[in-house]
């Protein structure tokens, strides 16, 4: 036991591996099990100083998450956001396989620089443009509803989705597209019949992170909708539930949870697929 | 690119006499009418709602904009005034401490949880799967969980450290500046870790064993070969993380608003923050524009060595 090359198989990699993945699990854990333990505590322990805040002793309570459902508007707010999603979500699949399409298989002028313009626009953050999208959705008359947020959330998930189906239709063979082309089918029916069910993993990568991408949006959806029963969850949560300098910690951390849960569910059944989509940019 | 190689391929049967006959691909491959058919929607969704609104939001950092008025041309004014503006060269100097700050602990700790990871053989899922669990959850709900965290009063960080007998008083986690700053950065840094780890281990995986082999009957010890096959050849990976990061860390809007909203005394603001307070609390958009333009050049520099780190990789292949 003197050197380390002497422990035993087995349990050397408890030490040198187990021992120090464990503060990156905590670390990236313990928030996320606070929130869930503040939501279900009675307010007399919540706001007890002495009370130890990391376990529940004086009994689990749905009290904050019945609290939120009938006196406040959260379930509009998951509806909204839930909506808006789908839709964005949607769009920009649609539109991200038609362009990613042309950009892997078709030769055209000016490839290259749409090319270049799709990649650029991946890279723009939401908060370089928020001030004159604004006064565009103002004159397109479409602030204060949800479909500010339709139309907008494409112009980030768009580019993305382009990006990561191009790459993914790049790596299916040609010929099989060719074959079907001989036999008579143009370029759209190849494309929905030939290649989009191979690329079936590719899509699903694209709309789950379109999806999530719209569910946690918070800048675009503050600025562009303000009537309290369009607002979407991220927003909701955060701007509704905080009056003046009282913070109903119980509730708002039951609409954190209830808020991330969909996302999470999505995240447990999917792992993989936002495991390559998230290196997809990076690496490839 | 494309385009480029068709031209080329044309060139060379030209050359060999065999002009007539093209290629069956190259034949399939000239659909310009079915291509413009197909990006149409994505470009003119684009065009109008990122590129009309930069152009906009040129004119604006121009302007004296102001909420309902058009406003008239001012010139480089807008400019001028922040940048003799303490709040706003409190604001640069936030942004660059915030970025520099949080991008080198993302960088080392997403390294080390990286190399970790990879060796991770039990329970491989359920770490990788709780790792990456703070970049999937929405950032303004998680952050909402923060601020409780550092709440002044019932703060389970300082009652863990008061039990521990660490301090023996509350820190003001949120209103003291330095704190603040600090605890933004954490907020940062916990979000973004995932996707540094999760990018570095793919970058990692794809490393040909026989290099390590290879190292290893050469005589290099653990960190020799972290050192000479692992850093030169994870270089590409890491460079496109940072470069990503960098663009979106400093243009980071949610973690500083939902957590301090740029305070306490203005010492939090970046870009972002302080773009919506002025753009859109007091209502002057020619100064707000004009604050969110400066993430312009960074962005520029950003895809500028992103395109180039690309094509590289690709004349490689």
């Amino acid at each position: 036991m003197s050197s380390p090359a002497r422990w035993p198989r087995r349990i050397r990699p408890l030490f040198t591996l187990y021992l120090p993945v464990t503060p990156f699990v905590f670390f990236a854990l313990f928030p996320l099990y606070f929130m869930l333990v503040t939501s279900l505590k009675k307010n007399a322990e919540l706001y007890n100083v002495a009370a130890a805040p990391f376990v529940i002793r004086q009994g689990v309570t749905f009290g904050h998450y019945e609290l939120l459902s009938k006196d406040t508007l959260f379930w509009s707010w998951f509806v909204n956001s839930l909506l808006v999603s789908v839709a964005a979500t949607v769009i920009s699949v649609v539109l991200g396989i038609l362009a990613a399409y042309s950009l892997a298989r078709l030769r055209f002028l000016g490839a290259d620089s749409f090319g270049v313009a799709i990649f650029i626009t991946y890279l723009v953050p939401p908060s370089l443009l928020f001030l004159p999208l604004s006064t565009v959705v103002n004159r397109l008359g479409l602030s204060d509803s949800l479909w500010a947020l339709v139309v907008t959330y494409p112009t980030f998930l768009v580019p993305f989705c382009t990006w990561l189906l191009m790459g993914y239709f790049r790596t299916v063979p040609k010929e099989i597209e060719e074959c079907a082309m001989l036999d008579g089918c143009n370029r759209f029916q190849t494309l929905v019949r030939i290649l989009l069910p191979v690329a079936v993993p590719g899509v699903i990568c694209a709309a789950l992170f379109a999806f999530t991408l719209s569910w946690n949006e918070f800048l675009y959806s503050l600025v562009f909708v303000s009537p309290a029963e369009l607002k979407t969850m991220t927003v909701g949560v955060f701007s509704e539930l905080i009056r003046g300098d009282i913070y109903y910690w119980g509730e708002l951390m039951a609409g954190a949870c209830l808020g991330s849960l969909p996302i999470v569910i999505a995240y447990v059944f999917f792992l993989d697929y936002y495991v390559s989509g998230l290196t997809a940019g990076a690496v490839k | 690119m494309q385009l480029k190689t068709a031209n080329g391929d044309v060139a060379k049967l030209a050359a060999r006499g065999e002009a007539p006959t093209r290629g069956l691909s190259e034949v399939l491959g000239r659909d310009t009418s079915v291509a413009y058919a197909f990006i149409a929607p994505a470009f003119f969704l684009l065009l109008f709602l990122v590129g009309y609104p930069f152009v906009l939001s040129v004119w604006f950092s121009l302007s004296d904009a102001r909420v309902g008025e058009t406003g008239s041309f001012v010139g480089v004014d807008n400019f001028r005034r922040l940048l003799s503006s303490g709040i706003f060269q409190q604001t640069l100097q936030n942004s660059m401490v915030f970025t520099a700050a949080a991008l080198t602990a993302k960088t080392v700790f997403g390294m080390a949880l990286a190399l970790l990871l990879f060796r991770v053989a039990r329970f491989k899922r359920v770490i990788r799967g709780a790792v990456l669990l703070p970049f999937i959850v929405p950032t303004a709900l998680s952050t909402l969980v923060w601020w409780w965290m550092f709440e002044p009063l019932y703060s389970v960080v300082n009652w863990t450290l008061k039990a521990l007998h660490v301090v023996n008083r509350d820190i003001p986690w949120l209103s003291d500046p330095y704190l603040a700053m600090f605890a933004v950065i954490l907020v940062n840094t916990w979000r973004g870790l995932p996707f540094f780890a999760i990018t570095l281990l793919a970058g990692l995986v794809a490393i040909p064993r026989e290099l390590y082999e290879a190292a290893e009957s050469d005589g290099a010890g653990p960190v020799g070969r972290f050192w000479y096959v692992t850093v030169p050849l994870l270089q590409p990976v890491l460079a496109v993380v940072i470069l990503f990061s960098t663009i979106f860390t400093l243009a980071d809007f949610n973690i500083v608003y939902v957590l301090t909203r740029g305070g306490p005394m203005n010492m939090t603001h970046l870009f972002a923050t302080y773009s919506f307070a002025l753009g859109l609390q007091s209502g002057q958009i020619g100064q707000g524009a004009a604050v969110s333009l400066f993430l312009f050049p960074i962005l520029l520099g950003v895809v500028f060595f992103q395109l180039r780190l690309v094509r590289k990789a690709a004349t490689y292949e």
